[in-house]
């Protein structure tokens, strides 16, 4: 699957099926610091991902205050 | 995975609830989370008019859209930075946000009317840029909401902005800044209302609602923020949430709920010392010590002075690299 990152935005290719939270854990990023979003849905930590899937994996925090 | 409401398939999990949603079911429980922060701390009624403090990024629209959607009477401000690309996008998406609802947004450019940016002022003045720019926006926020006759103005913080805030205070045992973390700032003395809105909600559920709203924000970091000490706070707040769900909640809010009435006297100290600039006339706590050739002189006419008579200052000049460009640059390098 492509699975597109940000800050900065970049993509990369994995291989096989994953379940969202295995995807993240692989990529050493945390769940609540991150969406996860299939197609422009968003998908939940137990959604499978397909091979033939495109992924954008969002980052959330935002250093203003 | 199921929606705890209607059981139908769920977009995404709350671990802090416990409980998975659907996409109609989650914009109603951020409805709700932000109704009951409005009412337990009477932020404002619906005849208030508001002014949101607006950036582009995802907290700032969230929160305008959600208050229009409940029904409040809700205008933008937008500050043009001077960050380089990052203040064009981001302005950018302020305004298709506001033409595509009918949504009044002002605009002030810091450049044009005061003349100079946050990368220069970072340089000219020595501060780090966050703390110029932080020190803008609060002035400018301030004199747009009194210029224009509005009762309150509503910032976009979330949950993780106040537990980071709070987590740097506590470091420090920063009493006095502990004592003013409330979600409700009263107007005074040349200050108008300002409240958060958004305090139940995580950085994560507001990227979310925008996601399921539709709404366009700029996703990229500022560049000014990369490795900022606030950062670092959310990223070990969220290793906490990670492995106990609920953490920033109950640490916010029980401080909220337990630990800011014991600092109430303290919070209401100094109210009353704040005096009027001579070049602005906006109310200012400046010391006399501070004072410039004997007149009080606010800290934002300090920072024009200085930062107006420097050379503008490119954002590449004052940025640091974040460890995800890093960590990018070395994938790239190893290919």
């Amino acid at each position: 699957m492509k699975v597109i990152l940000r800050n900065p935005r970049r993509e990369i290719v994995i291989d096989g099926r994953r379940r969202v939270h295995a995807l993240l854990a692989e990529l050493d990023l945390t769940r609540e610091g991150h969406l996860v979003i299939r197609n422009g849905t968003l998908v939940p930590g137990d959604a499978e991902l397909d091979r033939d899937d495109v992924i954008e994996i969002r980052p959330v925090i935002s250093g203003g205050a | 995975m199921k929606c705890r409401t209607c059981r139908e398939p769920a977009i995404i999990d709350l671990p802090r609830h416990n409980a998975n949603f659907c996409a109609e079911h989650f914009l109603q429980l951020c409805r709700r989370q932000v109704a009951k922060a409005i009412h337990d701390h009477e932020m404002f009624t619906a005849s208030d008019r508001i002014l949101v403090a607006v950036s582009g990024g995802k907290d700032s629209l969230a929160v305008w859209d959600l208050l229009v959607d409940l029904g409040y009477r809700a205008d933008g401000l937008y500050i043009a930075l001077g960050i380089g690309e990052y203040s064009d996008e981001s302005r950018g998406y302020a305004e298709r946000f506001a033409a595509e609802r009918g949504l009044v947004l002002n605009v002030v450019s810091l450049r044009e009317e005061y003349g100079y940016d946050v990368p220069t002022a970072a340089k000219a003045t020595g501060r780090v840029p966050c703390s110029a720019c932080g020190m803008s926006k609060r002035h400018l926020f301030d004199k747009a909401a009194l210029d224009g006759g509005y009762d309150v103005v509503v910032t976009g913080h979330n949950l993780d902005d106040e537990a980071a805030v709070l987590f740097g205070n506590a470091l420090r045992w920063d009493v006095e800044y502990l004592a003013r973390q409330l979600p409700v700032l009263p107007a005074r003395h040349g200050f108008p209302r300002k409240v958060k809105p958004l305090i139940r909600l995580t950085e994560r559920e507001m990227a979310a609602w925008c996601v399921v709203r539709g709404i366009d924000y700029i996703i990229e970091e500022c560049p000014m923020a990369v490795g900022n000490r606030h950062l670092g706070y959310k990223e070990a707040l969220n290793a906490l949430e990670e492995k106990s769900p609920g953490t920033k909640a109950s640490y916010y809010l029980g401080f909220l709920d337990r630990m800011a009435p014991l600092l109430a006297e303290l919070a209401a100290t100094g109210a009353d010392s704040v005096r009027p600039c001579a070049r602005c006339g906006a109310a200012t706590g400046v010391a006399d010590e501070h004072a410039v050739d004997g007149e009080i002189v606010c800290a934002f006419c300090r920072l024009v002075e200085r930062s107006a008579a420097h050379a503008p200052v490119s954002v590449d000049l004052v940025r640091k690299k974040s460890r995800a460009e890093r960590r990018a640059t070395m994938e790239v390098e190893a290919r």
